[in-house]
């Protein structure tokens, strides 16, 4: 692996809350374009690891570094602004903008910082290109909850972040929905952009990521490419239960 | 020696009172803004009744607080439900239970300057007593058992009955005890009562031996919170040593220093817990 | 700019203009009564432009306005400081003050901000009250100048445009925008790259600003200053049921509540004193139960409702 090509670098990373430990000692890379799938049973610490990297959450213990540089110890709106941009679990939307501030708001403090009519004018081609174009000016809570994920996806995408946090986005969708979820990361992944998805979804695991990680109890019991780690004996072991 | 058995007969109302608050919010998680008027009518009705009739203010204490509880539950019931019906998320319920129990309570305070205008003096129980060897006044004391008594009786309550530990599952999670069946609206009326009723009773005791007046709510209101702030909300343990060290800094201050700095020394000890341990003395740092 | 921009600068500097004439045409009593009303409107407005968007409900208007009126007299009594002198300290000083209050409640939230605040404007009464009875006590605080009501208003008119040219700015700013986002939601606030403990902060001591000036300006209407009637909690209470009265979802929406609650009080305080708190109280409920966007609020819901009727 070229040097150049590590975008994100988790080393040893440790988050305890009060006695449990939710993240225990976890180190993995990411490359530049690539998607990784982090994946693991409810409860193993997936989402925790994104807030990490967010720095929605603070870290005990360990490094997060984008590009080679410490982002571990800055908080979330600096994150953001070297260009690590997310989506939440439960969709979080800002019910009393529209939908065209709602994509705005993504683009106007963070890693590019437009603003005035060329901010408007690249946030309604966003709604556009995730498939809720010619609504502007509706308010965010008149969609429906697919509707928001995509309004969530265009915010992130406003900020045209180098590495995309996409926690559990594919979730809840309809089986032709979900070829239009995965048609759209393909082309963020086209464009250039590193994706880490944590997703339930194993249709959507086998397709869109180059890699996967699996975590259990908030450790890595498992790294690879999706097709061998999904056959591991452990990794089924984990997911399924003991006697098999 | 005399300023710490001060403190902490003071301190023992002040306990009392921050359990009907703490009921109140841990509970029905509204924050009771109005809690200090509730004290000051407990301490009315005794003024009034003791004043016309001569009745002790303990026999009053056993008047108001059937009728604070079901007043509370009244208000509860027909001017908070709502609030908690319409609140599209937990943010837009705290501004509007805080605007309406602060114009409760300015409405309250309003009434009752309209019944009686001046301080509430009376004389009860206003003979010495000694404990190891120095004097105190008697009606201190009487009031420190009381607010014990009423305390042990709410947490056998809390601790020993089918109701009591609906009531504690309710402050643990309010949706969780929906779901395992608990009549979540009627469990937060009638916490919401009840605390009302101990705070009521807790001022009807401190009228004994503090002269009260309608507008000296708010006070009372802000030492019921730091005590709970500093405590740390919803645990009674926590509000019971709060509650002592309260009484014992304000009593310090006011022996020691100035009795005009009473008050600050209270609002400096509330600044500080925000600033440095909002989550209370013995909290754990939420993550 | 856009021409909608431009219009609302010129009408807006239009009523400004207007404002200022009014002591051409009031007498005594009702100038005294428009001065009222200018310094809730400016002390209401600032108000706004923080806890409107972010619903944060400060109460500590009462601690920077005290500071002002408070500096003014200790500065002129005690010191021999001219007027105009201490009017830059004393604003200076609630503005620091504000900075650091801004600082230290970042982290609060809800009912611990509000009860924060509002302890906090209550401390500094009581420390201040103690220090004049204790120290300082025996001269009492005059502030002797030749400034006449009609003076005093229309420097508070010149401070209301100030107010409002402000807000006019930060609702077309980036800074405005980050607040309405902080407004709905602070986390997805903080990761689209706000820095929201600035924004806050930023607007937070503005509003401080704003209220420590006031105080400052409106001192020589009362000559002689004591610190219970300057700290008064009762002020912060009216400036915030006055602006939700009239609706803080709109610039000049606090206008429409301080024009009414004024006169409504100053009826109520001429002949029935007596229920000046009661009042009070059923203002706020009111507000929480009728007009919970205001009174701005409840218009504008009537007014869709009939456009979508008509269609």
């Amino acid at each position: 692996m070229v040097e150049t090509s590590l975008v994100l670098a988790v080393q040893n990373v440790t988050k305890r809350f009060g006695g449990l430990v939710a993240v225990n000692n976890l180190s993995f890379d990411v490359s530049r374009n690539e998607v990784m799938g982090i994946i693991g049973p409810n409860g193993s610490g997936k989402t925790t690891m994104m807030n990490l990297i967010s720095g929605a959450l603070a870290l005990n213990e360990g490094t997060i570094s984008l590009n080679g540089r410490y982002i571990s110890r800055l908080s979330s709106h600096e994150i953001n602004r070297r260009g690590i941009a997310r989506t939440f679990q439960l969709v979080r939307i800002l019910p009393s903008l529209t939908l065209l501030e709602n994509a705005m708001a993504g683009m106007v403090f963070g890693h590019q910082r437009l603003w005035g009519e060329q901010a408007r004018h690249e946030a309604s081609k966003l709604l556009e290109r995730v498939g809720l174009g010619g609504q502007q000016s509706v308010p965010a809570t008149a969609l429906t909850y697919i509707d928001q994920k995509r309004l969530e996806l265009a915010r992130a995408l406003a900020a045209k972040p180098e590495v995309l946090l996409l926690d559990e986005w594919l979730a809840g969708l309809n089986p032709t929905e979900l070829q239009e979820g995965i048609d759209l990361i393909h082309s963020l992944r086209d464009e250039g952009i590193t994706i880490i998805l944590v997703e339930h979804v194993m249709d959507a695991i086998r397709s869109l990521c180059d890699r996967c990680l699996v975590m259990a109890a908030g450790a890595k019991i498992a790294e690879g490419r999706p097709q061998e780690v999904l056959s591991d004996p452990e990794v089924i072991k984990v997911y399924l239960g003991e006697d098999i | 020696m005399d300023i710490i058995i001060t403190g902490l007969l003071l301190g023992g109302t002040y306990a009392l009172i921050a359990f009907g608050l703490n009921l109140q919010y841990g509970v029905a998680r509204i924050m009771n803004l109005a809690n200090g008027e509730m004290i000051v009518l407990g301490a009315l009705a005794a003024f009034w009744i003791f004043v016309a009739d001569a009745i002790s203010p303990i026999l009053t204490m056993l008047i108001v607080a059937p009728l604070s509880f079901f007043g509370n539950w009244l208000i509860y019931r027909f001017l908070l439900r709502p609030l908690v019906r319409r609140a599209k998320n937990q943010g837009q319920l705290e501004v509007d239970s805080i605007l309406a129990t602060f114009g409760m309570a300015f409405a309250l305070v309003g009434i009752m300057v309209s019944i009686h205008g001046e301080y509430y003096t009376y004389s009860y129980l206003a003979e010495p007593f000694e404990i190891l060897g120095e004097t105190f006044a008697l009606n201190r004391i009487v009031a420190f058992c009381f607010a014990v008594l009423i305390g042990a009786a709410l947490w056998l309550w809390l601790y020993f009955t089918r109701t009591g530990m609906a009531v504690r599952a309710v402050s643990v999670s309010t949706e969780a005890s929906g779901l395992v069946g608990i009549n979540v609206p009627q469990l937060s009326a009638i916490a919401f009562g009840l605390g009302g009723a101990v705070t009521t009773m807790g001022g009807t005791l401190i009228s004994t031996f503090i002269t009260l007046d309608a507008s000296v709510g708010v006070v009372f209101t802000m030492k019921a919170l730091i005590i709970i702030i500093m405590g740390g909300v919803g645990d009674i343990r926590g509000a019971i040593v709060a509650a002592l060290i309260l009484g014992l800094v304000e009593t310090a201050v006011a022996r020691l220093i100035d009795p005009g700095l009473t008050l600050a020394a209270a609002y400096a000890i509330f600044v500080l817990i925000l600033l440095f341990r909002p989550q209370g003395l013995f909290g754990r740092k939420p993550s | 700019m856009t021409s909608g921009d431009v219009k609302q600068l010129v009408w807006g500097a239009i009523l400004l203009a207007l404002a200022a004439c009014v002591p051409l045409v009031a007498n005594g009593y009702w100038m005294s009564i428009a001065l009222t009303i200018a310094m809730f409107t400016v002390l209401s407005t600032s108000w706004a432009l923080f806890s409107g968007p972010t619903h944060y409900i400060s109460l500590a208007t009462a601690a920077f306005f005290g500071v002002g009126g408070f500096l003014v007299g200790t500065g002129m009594s005690d010191y021999n400081t001219d007027y105009w002198t201490m009017v830059v300290i004393a604003s200076l000083a609630g503005t620091v003050l504000a900075f650091l209050v801004g600082l230290a409640t970042l982290r609060l939230s809800g009912v611990y901000f509000v009860i924060f605040t509002l302890g906090l404007a209550e401390m500094i009464r009581t420390l201040v009250s103690w220090i004049q009875n204790n120290f300082t006590g025996s001269r009492g605080l005059y502030v002797l100048t030749d400034l006449g009501e009609a003076d005093i208003y229309i420097h508070l008119v010149l401070v209301a445009a100030l107010v409002y040219l402000a807000g006019w700015w930060i609702a077309r700013s980036r800074l405005g925008f980050a607040m309405r986002i902080i407004g709905n939601d602070e986390m997805v606030a903080r990761h689209v790259g706000i820095n929201t403990a600035f924004s806050k902060v930023i607007l937070f001591t503005f509003s401080g600003f704003v209220a420590s000036l006031v105080g400052a300006l409106i001192a020589p209407r009362y000559t002689y200053i004591e610190p219970n009637g300057v700290f008064s909690p009762e002020l912060s209470f009216i400036v915030v049921i006055m602006a939700l009265l009239g609706g803080t979802g709109r610039l000049w929406g606090p206008i429409v509540g301080v024009i009414p609650f004024a006169l409504l009080q100053e009826y109520i305080n001429a002949n029935y004193s007596n229920y000046s708190t009661l009042v009070l109280g059923i203002a706020f409920l009111v507000i929480v139960y009728f007009l919970p966007h205001g009174v701005l609020g409840r218009l504008e819901e009537t007014w869709a409702k009939r456009r979508r009727s008509t269609w």
